[in-house]
């Protein structure tokens, strides 16, 4: 099988074109973190959170992501970015949740957020990657 | 390599008097190498005639290669005459599973009440194997897997000798939950790295654009999927398979046509439709596909 698809295009693994297609279908804020840490993915509902669409973004980092981001504790102190719940779901490979303030994109909005993220775990038990979601709170 | 079409029904056989033109056996495909490396993808009704013709040959090493585990993809097995040869060495290949091992697995279905000779009672010497992640080389051909969209956990499979390539998605739904693939990005559609520039796809072709969305989520594809998906893959030539139990061959007929016209310029040189019997050549110098004989 060619390593690439000739658009120098890497296949995704089935488990993160699921996940993909299923944050693309649900209302809910989603982010969808690869196997590299890359952050591949955003919804529609995460776009109208964050104040900027994927494409302006694009493919980065999530820890570059993290620094745009801005995650806070309630009582209003930075996160460390492994401190995340994304950040425990990739490094340690385990679900994690926690309530946190962010910041949209533009900086115009704080919001308190549940967000739990979780690792996606192939049959094989590979991990394909990392699977956010931010719940708003209910304040 | 030279591929043979045992069968291409999908869900369930349906023989009978308006399927008798493109056939009523499920899913099974003889595929074999310059070597003679004899390859079998899918173990449908189609497997059965299938072995008896390896028995008259006296092919007696024998890959299975399955796609998933639905019946129609299965129910072959039990009668496949190697199987019951003790000098014939039968490898199966099947999807991973994290709970239980490919052999417990078929071994549900091979067992009573459902069948009379358990897995374990079978005397040739059969081994069953993981679907490789990594490709795996028989002789002088080498077999990729890859999972792909269906209802439960499925793999498609590429085939490759001397530059050549065979791929085989027969139940494969890339366009799920109204996916536009002819704009998605090709590393997001399912199947697209294993299908890449394949001189011969053999892919779902369950529905016509009209009865899919009664269908969607069902794991199959429709006429409009299959030739998007083919042309993004940049496949040189497209097999439809795996036709619905209820289409008619006026019908398939039909949805030929509605894929050839899809496809564009040299649609009638690309698209064509599988029947049992029909012969695939991919050769050094080039493909050639056997054309319905009446």
């Amino acid at each position: 099988m060619p390593e690439s698809d000739g658009h120098g295009q890497t296949p995704r693994s089935l488990p993160l074109i699921l996940a993909r297609e299923l944050a693309a279908n649900l209302a809910t804020p989603m982010f969808l973190i690869d196997g590299e840490g890359m952050l591949v993915f955003f919804n529609e509902a995460a776009e109208l959170m964050l104040g900027k669409q994927y494409s302006e973004i694009g493919q980065v980092t999530a820890p570059d992501f993290g620094d745009m981001l801005q995650l806070e504790t309630l009582d209003g102190t930075p996160l460390r970015k492994r401190d995340s719940p994304p950040g425990i779901a990739f490094n340690q490979r385990e679900p994690a949740h926690s309530t946190l303030l962010a910041t949209t994109l533009d900086g115009n909005r704080k919001a308190q957020w549940e967000i739990t993220a979780y690792p996606l775990f192939g049959r094989t038990g590979d991990m394909h990657g990392v699977l956010t979601v931010f719940w708003e709170a209910k304040s | 390599m030279r591929a043979r079409v045992w069968g291409c029904r999908g869900s369930v056989a349906a023989p009978g008097p308006d399927t008798m033109r493109y056939g009523g056996n499920t899913s099974c495909v003889e595929v074999l190498g310059e070597g003679g490396e004899a390859l079998v993808l899918d173990a449908g009704t189609g497997m059965r005639p299938l072995g008896v013709q390896m028995s008259q040959e006296g092919i007696n090493t024998i890959h299975v290669f399955l796609t998933h585990l639905h019946m129609d993809h299965l129910q072959g097995l039990g009668f496949f005459r190697p199987l019951f040869a003790p000098d014939a060495e039968v490898h199966v290949w099947g999807p991973p599973s994290p709970v239980q091992p490919l052999a417990d697995r078929i071994a549900t279905y091979m067992s009573p009440p459902l069948f009379p000779v358990r897995v374990a009672d079978i005397p040739c010497q059969l081994t069953f194997h993981d679907a490789p992640t990594e490709p795996v080389t028989i002789g002088g051909l080498t077999v990729t897997a890859s999972l792909v969209t269906h209802q439960g956990p499925t793999v498609g499979y590429r085939v490759e000798e001397n530059g050549r390539s065979i791929v085989y998605l027969p139940d494969h739904e890339p366009g799920i939950a109204g996916l536009d693939l002819a704009s998605q990005p090709t590393d997001w559609i399912s199947g697209h790295g294993l299908a890449y520039q394949a001189d011969v796809l053999l892919h779902d072709a369950q529905y016509g654009d009209d009865e899919y969305p009664r269908h969607a989520g069902w794991g199959h594809s429709a006429i409009g999927h299959v030739v998007a998906f083919a042309q993004k893959a940049e496949v040189r030539h497209l097999v439809l398979f795996h036709h619905d139990p209820y289409h008619t061959d006026a019908e398939l007929e039909t949805l030929n046509d509605d894929a050839c016209r899809l496809w564009g310029g040299d649609g009638k040189e690309c698209v064509s439709s599988a029947w049992e019997g029909m012969n695939i050549d991919i050769g050094r110098d080039g493909v050639s596909l056997e054309a319905i004989p009446y």
